[in-house]
């Protein structure tokens, strides 16, 4: 018994889509099996997870506020994958990104006026556009790896993030606590209907939209799609790989940035030492879950902030660690690329070698 | 014992796990086969000894579970990779969530759990210390000077080739991710079990990744792993040590050091040089499928 793949003559647009489903399948499965073996009934486990998180309105929302920052670093992040790209630092991107957009709010406290907000967001894409170019730039000057370097870079911006809101930057009359000052009212983004859904949901949705036109109708997409899968014949056509590189680093730092301070803005109101439950890092299962395709990152992020949600009812509900929470998006990730082999290959089980 | 030795006792604990984990990567890279999942390798590894040793009382046992937790971490990127042939970049990042997940998950119980600490040996220094020396001497002699080695940096060097020459290109690259986990695992337990005999979730703290760095500037040359591992050792115990000598200097800014200087021996040594061009794995990070 073993398996050999068979190369499809060209690659399956089936599979493509069917991919994702059996994935999710086989995440389920084995939360059934790990669910059974923390001794709790695994179809009841699986419905408080993942159906549980459905029911109400109020957890709707919740939804859309934890789904938004994966769907803006998402989509950047399949810009950089899909051009072979590898930026594996938003995590790092969103943290300077809350930093530089929380300059106004922390530093000119009391600079009242409609351009706070629009001031705010603009500096937290920059801000995660400027974190982004550093591995751009070490990668084209140097050489250096970019995978490595927008890694360090993530530790780094914590460690600073930390530093700042318990030394320069904390509250004066917080007790102590290591936060930043409380962010007033024109320093916090608009909500919808007064519930928990802010600006960012409808700014991750004109990112899927803008991402979608950019890489299917421009030539920059063209580009962009040429360089990851024929780097060869992208050099024959003119297109630069440092400029891609480039193109694609301050895209995602951007989109992570812009992200972060919404973030901040948005649901917690102030800088605190840890501002994401590992955004930046989730965002990567949504790019790939997502196809590397704008609208797919759309539905991935909404399925992502489901195990979000999912982890914080079984803790409620079955007492079970939100550790899982991770657990579950690990098997996703991996069994998505699993799954992907399916696109280009065939797989056949065969006897033994040479018995044909 | 004088101060100064203290130090040098700590720059030699904080050295070893990287020595270890980044030797099994390289081994894994000579091969052709980029595995970034180090990260959730040490953790899993981290997590098994410490919980082994714990039930056992034995440090051994906690070691010996720590290697096979990251062997067994390893066997899964090697079906999906290897297999599977799926993209090498992304499973390793995979590998390294989900090894982290899974660490915490296991690790609930464990916090605040009072550690079982391996005994040094001599000079106060233990077993491991030494064993990574004769790891590196190993991987060296065997890469280098025996036909396995041959065998291992031609398939790294040329998949197509060596599956022509009849190597069977899968089978080796599968021993060498799984030796690589099995080192990764072996480096994790030594930071539950000797450098900071506890469990923290935090506790790999990006060492894995440190150690890609490390085979990448040492050019997949195993003595210049180990100085890398030692630069990096004095580099975070030093930043310690100003740390407690009271200068001004914020902490955050000291514990960010060894990610700095990765960042900065990457850019410095990332160059296109003869010397790192003829000794990069040809193949590296791409899939082999045996045509038939």
């Amino acid at each position: 018994m073993r398996l050999v793949l068979e190369r499809r003559t060209e690659s399956s647009p089936r599979m493509l889509l069917l991919s994702p489903l059996l994935a999710i399948g086989l995440t389920l499965a084995s939360g059934a099996v790990i669910f059974s073996s923390l001794g709790l009934d695994p179809l009841l486990a699986l419905a408080v997870y993942f159906v549980e998180p459905l029911s109400s309105l109020w957890s709707i929302e919740e939804l859309i506020v934890k789904a938004a920052p994966l769907v803006l670093i998402g989509a950047g992040l399949a810009v950089c994958y899909l051009a072979n790209v590898w930026n594996i630092g938003a995590e790092g991107q969103f943290t300077a990104g809350a930093i530089a957009g929380s300059i106004i709010p922390v530093m000119f406290h009391g600079w009242q006026s409609p351009a706070v907000l629009p001031a705010m967001l603009l500096l937290g894409a920059a801000g995660g556009m400027a974190y982004g170019a550093i591995p751009a730039f070490l990668k084209n000057r140097f050489g250096a790896n970019e995978i490595l370097t927008s890694l360090m870079l993530v530790y780094v911006a914590q460690l600073g993030l930390d530093w700042l809101v318990r030394g320069p930057w904390r509250d004066p009359a917080g007790f102590n606590f290591p936060q930043s000052v409380a962010f007033e009212g024109w320093q916090a983004l608009p909500t919808w209907g007064g519930g928990r859904v802010h600006l960012g949901a409808l700014l991750a949705l004109v990112a899927v939209a803008v991402l979608a036109v950019v890489l299917s109708r421009t030539l920059r997409g063209f580009e962009i799609r040429v360089l990851g899968r024929a780097p060869r014949a992208g050099g024959f056509a003119g297109f630069g790989r440092e400029r891609a590189v480039r193109f694609c680093f301050l895209v995602s730092g951007g989109l992570a940035g812009l992200a972060g301070i919404c973030e901040v803005a948005g649901p917690s109101g102030q800088l605190q030492p840890t501002i994401s439950p590992g955004y930046g890092f989730t965002a990567i299962i949504v790019a790939f879950l997502g196809r590397l395709n704008p609208v797919g990152v759309l539905l991935a992020g909404l399925l992502l902030g489901v195990s979000y949600l999912g982890g914080e009812a079984a803790q409620a509900t079955l007492g079970v660690s939100d550790k899982i929470v991770r657990v579950f998006q690990g098997i996703l990730l991996v069994s998505i690329l699993a799954c992907d082999t399916l696109i280009v290959y065939r797989i056949r089980i065969v006897a033994r070698i040479g018995r044909t | 014992m004088g101060a100064l030795e203290a130090v040098i006792l700590t720059i030699i604990t904080a050295s070893t796990p990287l020595l270890i984990a980044a030797i099994g990567e390289l081994v894994a890279e000579r091969s052709g086969v980029l595995n970034l999942g180090v990260e959730g390798m040490m953790a899993i590894g981290a997590v098994s000894g410490f919980g082994a040793a714990l039930v056992t009382g034995s440090p051994g046992l906690g070691i010996l579970a720590g290697i096979g937790a990251g062997a067994g971490l390893s066997l899964l990127f090697a079906f999906l990779t290897l297999t599977l042939a799926a993209n090498q970049v992304a499973t390793g990042l995979a590998l390294t969530l989900l090894g982290l997940g899974l660490a915490g998950l296991i690790g609930e119980p464990l916090v605040g759990q009072p550690g079982v600490k391996l005994a040094p040996v001599v000079l106060g220094l233990d077993v491991l210390v030494f064993a990574s020396f004769l790891l590196t001497a190993a991987v060296a002699y065997v890469l280098f000077r025996t036909r396995l080695g041959l065998v291992i940096r031609a398939v790294g060097t040329s998949h197509h080739s060596a599956h022509a020459l009849g190597h069977g290109v899968i089978a080796v690259r599968y021993g060498c991710v799984m030796f690589g986990g099995a080192c990764a695992g072996l480096a994790g337990a030594y930071l539950s079990l000797a450098y900071t005999p506890q469990w923290i979730e935090t506790m790999t703290a990006g060492r894995g990744w440190i150690a890609l760095a490390l085979v990448v500037f040492a050019s997949w040359r195993p003595w210049r792993v180990a100085i890398g591992a030692y630069l990096f050792g004095t580099v975070t115990i030093l930043g310690f040590y100003v740390q407690a000598s009271g200068i001004g200097i914020p902490s955050q800014f000291l514990s960010s050091l060894p990610y700095l200087v990765t960042i900065a021996a990457l850019v410095a040594l990332s160059g296109k040089g003869t010397f790192t061009r003829i000794n990069t794995p040809a193949c590296l990070g791409q899939s082999f499928v045996p045509d038939r």
